[in-house]
């Protein structure tokens, strides 16, 4: 064994592994890696053209192993500015404006291509481009419109998952708004361009960013991305419906649903407004300042009387039911247990939700089976919240009792100890 | 002739009754102004009680396991006749024992009880602690609810840290790398069957100590009467002092129904695996000093993990404190002050961090 270790030179082995290694690390690393010798200039170039490693680096396109040369073409091997920049090899320069879909679209369009990076991903970004509002007007000639890096940006275009992207689900609403609420850049369409300033008030926006629920609706849930147009007003509900599927079913059956195609009024938004809808609330079925009924129902007729019995209903169960809590809280605070009637307070709560879903059916019929369910659950949990204090005040009068016991006891024991050493 | 003289000698020609009770008949309690310290030893004694008797009744109903323990004990709360009651008791009642027992120990301290002859006693009460800081974290699993879950799962991995046996140590306590209803059954086992064996067995030689030793008298007491004996004033223990600890066991009673029907014992919610454990989780206040020193070493001290380092100390410090009388002096005359010094150390770093940590975000 001394001989065979000799033999080896355990160091100068270790040399010739670690060489080795060091070739195997280098040929590994270079492997794949297509030469980009224009951020060598750009990156030190001003914007509009600079663009940095770093920057590049961090877009999706850089590290999936693309270079500026796939979409301006040129050859990104020569160190000579003249060679890499020739027209002979292909550069294209700045890409024109009007060339930007169909640039994307040449590799995004292709699924055999996109297959090859994210088998999973759309590739009928371009088709439904040329039906949305943007693309319309861009075939028509209008260049002020959205194309693809007006959204996705450029050079540092990140995937939609990324929290960085501009289309991240965070970042939707600022980006549109970049246009939209730009009044000046949107004089020419005749549009509002408060519908940043509306949604940021919306009940959509806080489940997005205070919530943090990345499935609640920002513009593109609505408007749809690529094939970004309004939804019409007759097709309003069918957009809702996709998350308010109860709704949906109800308000498909009801009676204003007819009164409203009538009319051409835009389903859900007659009475939830668009952008900036609001907390539903039951006072959109009172007469007060958020009230929606008597926007077009005229005081005292059918309708309205209607309308007055479900505020009723629903304040009714309400009240019910924060009654029940207000026991079953006093009665908890004073260490009762009412877990089982909480657990019914749940459920009545649930049936006031449903009061509310049922609402949309126009029902009135409907909505009181629901609100009654609901006051039958309440009024058990109030039951069990006055049976705990009962039993509260019962321990009470018990300790009470019991303490009075015991200090007779002591006292009987004092009296006892004083009479036996007194003698 | 009464009944009970019958009773009594029957017993006395069968057994030697009078011989048997002739030594409580003798015994005496020093009676000085510190006298009433005495007292607490007897209320733990009485805690113990209540806490075996109401774990009977408890028992009853319980039923250990991941999918019936909560359960049963709602049960237990809201349906049983007085179930409430007895639970809210059974956890009162061990919380005011284990204060008790402390109170026992340090009052013993300062009164330097622990010196010669009685440093056997001094360590089976010290082990009878550690033992009832047991039935507290086995017992505070039971009724398997979040806290009672997340506190356990710190607890056992806390024990997890003590070097080469932590990590089997561990297991065996867990019955598994998690804690799981394996943990539960195996904290319930220990909790009504292993402690309270092992805990009476040492309530006995602690008591049979305490009565062939008798009642220690503090250090300068001790000098003062043996200089001038007509000095020393005693209590007999049977029955002037016998019924005094009674009405301080009455008194307890009080407090422990007051506490039981003013605040009874909450339940919780159901302990759930899959969810995160709650923000700021503590365990209970009686380990709240070691939680909160642990939480302040740092990370890594020189080249040992903060929590090993920690941990080990604590080990350590156990130890130290199981052997105090040994340090020190048998003459009366020449007690250590060091020890004195070191038990209110001792006392204000336990108040004093338990506080901060309840008060620690």
């Amino acid at each position: 064994m001394a001989i065979l270790r000799n033999k080896l030179r355990p160091f100068g082995v270790t040399c010739y592994v670690a060489l080795a290694g060091f070739f195997v690390l280098a040929a590994s690393t270079a492997y794949g890696q297509t030469p980009n010798s224009c951020l060598d200039c750009h990156a030190a170039l001003p914007d509009p053209l600079g663009v940095s490693q770093e920057k590049f680096s961090q877009d999706i396109h850089g590290q999936k192993g693309l270079t500026c040369a796939s979409c301006h073409g040129g050859d990104p091997t020569s160190n000579d500015p003249d060679k890499a920049m020739s027209r002979k090899a292909g550069w294209k320069g700045k890409i024109d404006r009007r060339q930007i879909p169909q640039l994307c679209g040449s590799c995004h369009s292709d699924p055999a291509y996109i297959r090859q990076f994210n088998p999973s991903l759309r590739t009928d970004q371009l088709d439904q481009y040329r039906t949305s509002v943007h693309g319309r007007r861009f075939a028509a000639g209008d260049t002020k419109v959205a194309v693809c890096t007006d959204c996705h940006s450029v050079h540092d275009l990140r995937a939609p998952s990324d929290l960085r992207s501009t289309v991240n689900p965070v970042n939707v609403a600022t980006t549109c708004a970049r246009c939209h609420s730009d009044a000046a850049y949107m004089k020419a369409y005749s549009i509002p361009t408060d519908q940043l300033a509306k949604y940021s008030t919306s009940v959509h926006h806080e489940a997005l960013t205070v919530r943090g629920d990345l499935s609640a609706p920002t513009c593109t849930t609505c408007h749809g991305n690529h094939g970004a147009a309004p939804p019409g007003v007759d097709r309003v509900q069918n957009v809702c419906s996709n998350c308010h599927t109860f709704q949906a079913q109800m308000y498909e059956k009801s009676s204003h649903k007819k009164a409203f195609e009538g009319a051409s009024l835009p389903g859900c938004v007659v009475c939830h407004s668009n952008h900036g809808i609001g907390h539903p609330s039951d006072a959109y079925l009172g007469t007060g300042p958020e009230a929606v009924c008597k926007r077009c129902h005229t005081p005292g007729d059918k309708c309205d009387q209607a309308r007055a019995g479900l505020q009723s209903g629903l304040n009714r169960l309400d009240e019910a039911i924060k009654g029940a809590d207000r026991i079953l809280g006093v009665a908890e605070s004073s260490g009762m247990e009412v877990s089982e009637a909480r657990l019914g307070q749940d459920q009545a709560r649930a049936s006031l939700t449903k009061a509310r879903v049922t609402i949309h059916s126009f029902r009135p019929d409907l909505v009181d089976q629901d609100i009654q369910a609901g006051l039958k659950l309440a009024a058990k949990d109030l039951q069990a919240g006055n049976e705990a204090m009962v039993e509260r005040n019962h321990r009470r009068v018990g300790l009470g009792i019991s303490l009075i016991a015991i200090g007779i006891v002591l006292a009987g024991l004092w009296l006892y100890i004083k009479k036996i050493e007194t003698y | 002739m009464s009944p009970l003289r019958n009773v009594r000698d029957w017993l006395d020609e069968r057994f030697g009754w009078d011989d048997l009770v002739a030594p409580l008949r003798k015994k005496a309690v020093p009676l000085h102004k510190l006298s009433y310290w005495y007292f607490l030893g007897g209320i733990t004694l009485f805690l113990f009680v209540i806490q075996v008797l109401t774990g009977i009744l408890l028992l009853l109903y319980y039923r250990p396991g991941a999918s019936e323990a909560f359960e049963s004990v709602q049960y237990i709360m809201t349906q049983v006749q007085f179930g409430w009651l007895i639970r809210s008791i059974h956890s009162w009642s061990a919380n005011l024992m284990i204060f008790t027992a402390f109170a026992h120990m340090f009052s013993v301290l300062f009164l330097k009880a622990y010196r010669k002859p009685r440093e056997l006693t001094w360590v089976s009460g010290v082990v009878l602690l550690f033992l009832v800081m047991g039935f507290g974290f086995s017992g505070y699993l039971l009724p398997w609810n979040t806290l009672a879950f997340f506190a356990t799962k710190v607890g056992t991995e806390i024990t997890g840290q003590v070097p080469v046996i932590g990590k089997p140590l561990m297991i065996f306590l867990r019955g598994g790398e998690e804690v799981t209803g394996a943990t539960l059954t195996r904290f319930f086992g220990f909790h009504v069957a292993v402690l309270p064996g092992l805990t009476t067995v040492l309530i006995l030689l602690h008591l049979l100590l305490v009565q062939h030793l008798g009642i220690s008298i503090p250090p300068k007491l001790e000098v003062q009467w043996t200089a001038n004996p007509s000095a020393r004033r005693e209590m007999k223990f049977f029955p002037n002092f016998l019924l005094r600890e009674l009405m301080a066991w009455y008194v307890a009673l009080a407090v422990l129904g007051a506490l039981a029907a003013v605040f009874p014992w909450n339940l919780g919610v159901k302990a759930d695996p899959f969810v995160s454990a709650p923000a700021g989780i503590k365990p209970e206040w009686y380990f709240l000093f070691m939680f909160q020193t642990l939480k302040l070493i740092p990370p890594r001290v020189w080249f040992i993990d903060g929590e090993v380092l920690g941990v080990l100390a604590f080990g350590l410090v156990a130890l130290l404190w199981l052997l105090l009388p040994f340090f020190e002096s048998d003459q009366p005359s020449r007690t250590k002050v060091w020890i004195t010094g070191l038990a209110i150390f001792a006392l204000a770093y336990v108040a004093g961090m338990s506080v901060y940590g309840h008060l620690a975000k």
